[in-house]
């Protein structure tokens, strides 16, 4: 009986960490998908006037199938609604292929060399995080440019001096959140929950932190779950609410949160909530109670309310192409394509260049550039690829995303 | 007074492990094998819940019943299966495909239903009952499943103690050969443990998700893990050693959390099973077996 028991304990813990692994990645990755090598023909055909000679090939991978689809499918149809658009200019031509990597690391590089053989010219990096990384390093070793919609981890961007960020890098979230907090007067007495696993969450709140030191805010609650604990929020909350808290500042993605909103419902316990880009998606949560979430606010780069001449025309193409409200991820691909169409234009680049000419072109202009796009102003990139623009705060009110600033 | 509270959650969280407990419980002491797919099926039952009671709108009984249905055909149907034909191979393959059949559950689940999370409404809403003027809230939902927990370990032990069945069962869980030579049907017994084991698990699915209200192909795969603790420390096997190992894994995780430190509360959880293992290898309640060779 000894004997068994010591058996099933290590069982266990073996099927714990399995249970670790898995949630985190296998999710995306085992969802149903076509082998990369069959999607190419009708992406490509996408392009409606898919010209000849003259057009710079750009090429990008990111999850179009699985439990991420919602981000990579966004991203590639904002940067097709902006490659018609350019095309239909005239001036330079455009085309765009996207692959499918299903948020898995491997099948991003595999989809990257399907790429480079079909002859691409500028990258559009990987879609999400864990996949950029891997496909990041191949952008530096091939000399093929990159500009990343939305993979905004550190790693992506770290030791390469050609790839480049349209999102805003994880820490940067952090710093500005709290700035806009002290800005706003938001509170003083801020809780934190965080998901100390994962590598977005804990690198906003670190520098979220180190922010609010330096504006005096008061972080009177830091707590903390994992992806295995986070279900139950009524001892994180009891101690926002027992310190006093009068905003709880939430770095991590709708799922945790929308549990958070719940149980702090049925505590009776009221305070502002304040979210970063992952709170985005929220509302789209099927049977959740939009009532919950009223008044969040949250900082993302992109409000599909905003009267900005720019994002209406966007808005209405993405509602009449694809028939829902472009979020956050469709914007940062669409404003990647036009920041390669500004940089190409300034510095002269031609489709018979090689990648690597069109890579040392665009590296220069990127480093040396602004750029208005949907997502910011007035965006620069420093040399280590990281952008720096002004979030815009969005609050939720009756049930949608409305505009602060 | 936050002191009651964190109690209070303790208990609803540990009965939620307690019931999924069971379920693990019987299973291993009936047909001595781990069905890792335990968990998943609890996921499957949640899902059967939410399309009937929240996506129709039908009524939340009809969805508990659709959902108890489901996992029991479900729990027959994987028994046979996966489990009958390795009914006398080693220990090692029986738990192997079980893990197999656990990661099937969920892809299945991923396949058919997204791995987008879904909000599952409450099947006794969002109401709580306030005591000590405000001070102290107690959710409808942690009232109703404490009660459910307690009625069906009340059920159970009666079950496996006074019916013809349960006789049955015991008798299987203590020798199977033997069994077989009084006239009881080893095979139906089995089939009926996991019928049994897998409607609590449907049960435990829609209070876990009334509770914690994201549903995910993935649900079930943690809840189930810790009530797999549960039930070792507790003792396996042994019904009232399962819901006591689930109660207090609830109350040990939710203190460990409030008062010692939110980062470290699943390693507190593991450290006092392997202390209480070190000193009661058989689980608190377990009944220390003597092996004959």
């Amino acid at each position: 009986m000894k004997k068994l028991l010591c058996i099933l304990l290590a069982v266990m813990m073996l099927a714990a960490l399995a249970a670790c692994g898995d949630s985190g990645s296998a999710n995306p990755s085992s969802a149903p998908a076509g082998e990369p090598s069959a999607a190419p023909a009708g992406e490509a055909s996408a392009a409606p006037e898919a010209p000849a000679a003259a057009a710079f090939k750009i090429g990008g991978t990111g999850p179009l199938t699985g439990g991420a689809a919602i981000y990579g499918q966004a991203a590639r149809n904002g940067a097709q609604i902006a490659v018609e658009e350019i095309n239909a200019l005239g001036d330079v031509q455009f085309e765009l292929n996207y692959q499918d990597d299903e948020h898995d690391a491997e099948k991003a590089v595999n989809a990257y060399n399907t790429l480079k053989d079909w002859g691409m010219q500028i990258s559009l990096g990987s879609v999400t995080s864990t996949p950029g990384v891997a496909t990041s390093v191949e952008n530096d070793a091939d000399r093929i440019f990159a500009i990343t919609p939305s993979a905004s981890a550190v790693a992506v961007t770290e030791g390469k001096n050609n790839v480049f960020q349209m999102c805003f890098a994880d820490p940067n979230q952090g710093s500005a959140s709290a700035q806009y907090i002290s800005d706003q007067q938001l509170g003083t007495k801020i809780a934190v929950i965080y998901k100390n696993d994962d590598v977005y969450s804990t690198g906003i709140y670190d520098t979220f932190r180190i922010k609010a030191a330096e504006l005096g805010l008061d972080i009177v609650s830091s707590t903390t779950f994992t992806e295995d604990s986070q279900q139950d929020f009524s001892v994180q909350l009891a101690d926002a609410k027992n310190n006093g808290a009068d905003l709880i500042f939430l770095p991590m993605y709708y799922t945790p949160a929308s549990l958070i909103f719940q149980q702090a419902k049925s505590m009776d316990y009221v305070t502002k909530y304040f979210g970063v880009d992952g709170m985005d998606g929220i509302l789209t949560l099927e049977g959740f109670n939009k009532e919950l979430a009223e008044g969040v606010i949250l900082l993302t780069p992109f409000n599909a309310d905003s009267t900005d001449e720019r994002t209406v025309s966007f808005v209405e193409k993405y509602k009449s192409v694809y028939g829902e409200v472009p979020n956050q991820f469709a914007a940062d691909g669409y404003d990647c394509i036009y920041a390669i169409y500004q940089a190409i234009k300034s510095g002269g680049a031609t489709s018979d260049l090689s990648a690597s000419d069109i890579n040392d072109i665009l590296v220069a202009q990127f480093t040396s550039m602004s750029f208005d796009g949907i997502t910011g102003d007035d965006m620069t990139w420093s040399a280590n690829g990281q952008v720096t623009k002004g979030p815009k705060g969005t609050v939720i009110e009756n049930g949608s995303y409305v505009g602060l600033d | 007074m936050s002191f009651l509270s964190h109690l209070i959650s303790g208990i609803s969280l540990g009965s939620i492990y307690a019931i999924i407990a069971l379920g693990y419980t019987m299973v291993y002491g009936i047909a001595k094998m781990l069905n890792f797919a335990h968990g998943d099926v609890i996921m499957v039952g949640a899902y059967a819940c939410f399309f009937i009671a929240s996506r129709y709108e039908l009524p939340v009984v009809l969805g508990v019943l659709v959902a108890m249905l489901v996992c029991t055909l479900l729990g027959v149907i994987i028994e046979r299966l996966a489990y009958k034909p390795l009914r006398s191979a080693s220990s090692l393959a029986v738990l192997i495909t079980a893990i197999g059949m656990s990661y099937f559950l969920q892809n299945a689940a991923q396949l058919m239903w997204t791995s987008n999370p879904k909000v599952f409404r409450s099947v006794v809403g969002d109401k709580s009952l306030k005591l000590f003027g405000g001070q102290l809230s107690i959710s409808a939902i942690a009232i109703v499943t404490v009660a459910t927990c307690i009625v069906i370990m009340l059920g159970l032990t009666w079950f496996t103690g006074r019916t013809k069945m349960g006789k049955a069962m015991r008798a299987c869980s203590e020798d199977k050969g033997a069994a077989q030579l009084m006239g009881i049907n080893v095979n139906a017994t089995i089939s009926m443990t996991f019928a049994i084991g897998s409607a609590l698990a449907a049960i435990a699915g829609v209070l876990l998700c009334s509770m914690y209200p994201t549903l995910m192909p993935t649900t079930g795969s943690m809840p189930g893990i810790k009530a797999f603790t549960a039930a070792v420390f507790g003792g396996i096997g042994s019904i009232p050693g399962a819901m006591l190992g689930g109660i207090l894994l609830g109350i040990i995780e939710i203190f460990g959390k409030a008062y010692v430190s939110t980062q470290l509360s699943d390693a507190i959880v593991f450290v006092v099973l392997i202390v209480i293992l070190l000193v009661k290898p058989a689980g608190l309640l377990g009944k220390q077996v003597q092996e004959k060779v």
